[in-house]
Parts: C-alpha cells; structure tokens; sequence
C-alpha cells in the first residue's frame, strides 16, 4: 500500500496530485522509492520516448521495471544528493515545454520542486504524487539544520540535539517543514514520541 | 468614492504619431510628483463631455521611474463609444484632467529569466513602458511586434534605434507573420510570454503556447475590452432603491454612476474583477463580455461585470 490519504491540515501544508502526462517538448520524472509505480501508472510509449527518468530506489524493488519503459535516459542513483547534479544538469540544458513530474516521498519531491522553480518552472506548474513513506524532511528552526526521513513527533534535532515538535508549516524555499522545540520553557518534559499522523 | 485615487493633472504636450495614435502628456496641476509605477500599469482617464463622463483606461508607456509626467497613446476609434474621439478632437495642451492611480493588471513577474513580448498594434504601450524597466535592471527580454502597415508603426523607429537587436517587426501588408510555433520552441526555461494586441492575438498566442506545453503561469496577457453599445434596458438597484435606464451607448456600469450611486471598480475594461455584483432577480438573457466570471457564472446568472456586460429582456434587479 504506497497511497496514503493525509489529513485536512493549514494551507502551507503542500497538497499532492495524480501525475498525468501533459504535452510538452520533453519529460523530466523524478521519483524515489515507490514513486516509480507513479511513474509506471503515467508512462506511454510516445512519452518515454522524450523522457528522462531519474530514480532514487531507497531499497525498493522497481528499479528493473522502470528501466524496462525504455525511456530516452534513465539513471538510478542511491540518494539525492547524489542525483542532484544531474538533476540541476537537466534543468539548466531544458527548455519551455518541459514537463515535470514528482513522485515519492515529500523530501524527495520538495527537493526536487525546489530545483525546478529556481531553474524557472512556476510551482503551480510541477507534478506530484504521493507515494511511499510519509517522513518528513524537517528544518530546525534553532539552528537551522535539516534532519531527513523523521518519522516521529517529537523527535531529536540530528543537528543540535533539542527535541523538536513536527509543525505543518511547510517551506517551498527550504524544502522542509519546520521543527520547533518542545520543551524550551520546561527542559526535559518531552512527550512520548509517536508517529506523526498517529 | 470608487476606483483608484485620483490625481488632477495638466496636459503638457500633445503629438500626433500617426493617422490613429495620438500620444498625450500628463504633468500634476500642483507641479508635485506623479508616484512610480511598475511596466504594464494603467491610468484611468476622464473624460468630462457635456452631460457624459467617459472613464477609459490607458496603459502608462513612459518609464515608470520618470515622476515629472506620464504618457498615454491613444488610438482612435471612429466606430467607438467616442472616448478616443474626445481625447483626439476635443483635449488641447493646457487642458486639465483627472486621471487615477497606476493599477497594474499586467505586470511583468521578475522571477522569469527571460521576458518574451508579443505585441499587435497599439498593444506596443505597456511593453514601451517594460522595456524600460527592465532596462534599468539589464533585463532579458525580446520583443515582436505585428502592425498594420510601415506608416501605422507607432514607435517602430524608437524601438529599432534603440534596441535593434531584441526587436522584430512584422508588417501585416508586407505579409510578415510571427512565426510563433519556431519562436516558442527553443526559448529557455523560465521564459515568460506576455501577449496585448487584438483578441484573436491573444487566443492565438494562448492556445498556441498551451498546446506547446507552457506553464498556463508563464503566459501573460493584456485586453481591455471597451463596453459595446447595445440595446437600451431598464435595471433596479436594490440597495439604492433606484430604478435605472441604461442607454445604447453607455455601459452598465456608467449608467449606475450617473445615477449617482457609487459602485466599485479599477479596470473598466472586464478584467479586473472589481466591479462584480451580485443580480438579485433577472427575466430575460445577460450579454456577458467581461474575462473575469468563468463559463459557469455566465451561465448561471448569478453575477454580473456591469463594465463591459449588457442584458436584454424584462427585469434586472442588482445588489447594488
């Protein structure tokens, strides 16, 4: 089960789509883990045939399959640091009629928007779907380090170590959403952690 | 009072382009500064003609950082309402006027790496204006613009000495066309079109761009329709508790404010979106002209933009 139905949430909260296949002079997919089943669900001959898939599998089994849709380039790469010269490379040598769709984790497609509007592409203009793990990339407001893949709430700042409370409050600009601290007024009484949407 | 405020100024200089297009000057009666603007803004000017007070939105195509004055081009149009026909035949250098306050409906969005303008006829105003802005900042931009004829080509030469290399001409009797499909393709990413001139124009540069996939965000456009004269009608305004008659060549909107009942509004020219309001009870059929209420709202007769749009038929009741 890679969908997941989020909660009703304030409106900086990021809202994800379907991917559909728009016309456009070329296609630029990126997605990580079981956003390729995305990507299998939108993916033609004729697109594929102007398409650049950029995967981050994240251990999943998909791969072999979206290799498999032959698309004009494809590239696997173990994380998105790793991918994102390539990522950046696309960008700066692409053209208006572009398309771009993003599908997998939010860390993965805030990232990857982030990348896409600073090359021109309007936000609103940007495809994603939602699939997979629902972590969240986090910016500690305190000292401004960002913690990946968090799980929980509250958890520990990868960065400074202050227990952090999960906000909806979203950045397009950061890419993250923003962790604050929890227990600054009283050290040490800090809540049970528990899964984000539990 | 409804609209933007108001400056009272003093036509300073009056030129004479061409056969349509005559340009006007605008100092402040006060002598004081005119406030900047940003490419693309409008002036509202009115027109004071007997019993009639014409309010016609003009695009500002001075550079908006220039405070001393602003100027407008007008192009005449014999088969109009007469607004143009007033400022051509009637407003003399010394005259004084009421404008507005800049309102821009067609800005330029700084994000884009590249500008593309697209330009028919007198449509050439905002971007004159753009252009200079985005000169101060070394701006990437590009215009084409389509005229009738050579001798129609207001501010071809200007535009040519100045910036030979961003600016193309097409002459419609020398059977020049833009060739939008190649100019489209290929242009790099983050660019930004931004299309006035007549209606089809437009259509043509939207579709066209849709279909090549640009973003619906990445396409701007400009166009000010003047309210068409229709048969006369009779509306009520609820609020006012008034009984009006609207006549052939006056809008919606101007009939209201003859009334003396002050309504809401910016662009005059159905875009906007200010002046929507609400019909309370209708027999009969809208003539919707405005761009701002969607296919449904026209249909449903719910709302009206008394600027541009007309009714025929029984009784009009208006929340107003």
């Amino acid at each position: 089960m890679s969908k997941f139905t989020f909660p009703q949430s304030i409106r900086s909260r990021p809202v994800y789509g379907t991917l559909e296949q728009r016309d456009g002079a070329a296609h630029l997919l990126i997605a990580d883990a079981e956003g390729a089943e995305a990507i299998l669900d939108v993916a033609t001959p004729a697109m594929m045939a102007k398409a650049h898939i950029v995967y981050i599998p994240k251990g999943a089994a998909f791969e072999d399959k979206l290799r498999g849709l032959n698309a004009a380039s494809f590239y696997a790469g173990p994380s998105y640091g790793a991918a994102e010269q390539r990522i950046h490379k696309a960008l700066a040598d692409a053209k208006m009629g572009l398309q771009v769709y993003l599908a997998g984790t939010e860390g993965l497609m805030g990232q990857a928007q982030n990348a896409a509007m600073q090359a021109g592409i309007p936000h609103t203009a940007i495809q994603t779907e939602h699939r997979g793990s629902t972590a969240r990339r986090i910016q500690c407001v305190h000292c401004k380090g960002i913690t990946e893949d968090v799980e929980t709430d509250p958890f520990v700042c990868a960065h400074c170590g202050l227990n952090l409370f999960v906000r909806d409050h979203y950045s397009r600009r950061l890419a993250a959403y923003q962790g604050v601290c929890i227990d600054a007024e009283d050290p040490g009484n800090v809540p049970e952690p528990k899964g984000i949407y539990e | 009072m409804s609209g933007a405020e108001k400056i009272a100024v003093k036509v300073t200089d009056i030129v004479p382009l061409n056969e349509l297009v005559t340009r006007f000057k605008f100092a402040r009666v006060d002598g004081g500064r005119l406030p900047t603007f940003s490419g693309g803004a409008h002036t509202v000017v009115e027109m004071r003609d007997g019993d009639i007070t014409r309010l016609n939105p003009y695009s500002l195509m001075s550079d908006p950082m220039d405070q001393s004055a602003y100027t407008i081009s007008v192009r005449r149009d014999d088969e109009g309402r007469g607004g143009s026909l007033f400022m051509h035949q009637r407003v003399k250098v010394g005259d004084e006027m009421t404008i507005s306050y800049p309102v821009n409906l067609f800005s330029l969005d700084l994000r884009a790496k590249k500008h593309l303008f697209l330009a028919g006829g007198i449509g050439i105003t905002p971007f004159l204006a753009q252009i200079k802005q985005l000169e101060r900042f070394n701006g990437n931009w590009e215009l084409h613009y389509a005229c009738r004829t050579e001798s129609l080509g207001s501010y071809v030469d200007e535009l040519t000495n100045h910036h030979p290399n961003e600016t193309h001409i097409y002459y419609d009797d020398q059977n020049d066309k833009i060739d939008l499909v190649n100019l489209l393709d290929g242009q790099p990413l983050g660019t930004h079109v931004y299309v006035c001139g007549p209606k089809g124009m437009i259509e043509w540069v939207r579709g066209t761009a849709t279909a090549e996939g640009w973003p619906r965000e990445a396409v701007h456009y400009e166009e000010f329709l003047a309210p068409q004269p229709g048969k006369p009608f009779e509306v009520k305004l609820a609020v006012s508790n008034k009984v009006i008659q609207v006549g052939e060549t006056e809008s919606l909107l101007e009939a209201i404010e003859r009334a003396g009942v002050d309504a809401p509004y910016l662009c005059r020219g159905g875009a906007c979106g200010q002046c929507e309001t609400r019909v309370i009870d209708y027999t009969g059929n809208f003539i919707h002209r405005d761009h701002w209420l969607d296919d449904d709202e026209h249909a449903n007769g719910e709302k009206i933009m008394p600027c541009v749009s007309r009714f025929e038929g029984k009784t009009l009741v208006l929340d107003r």
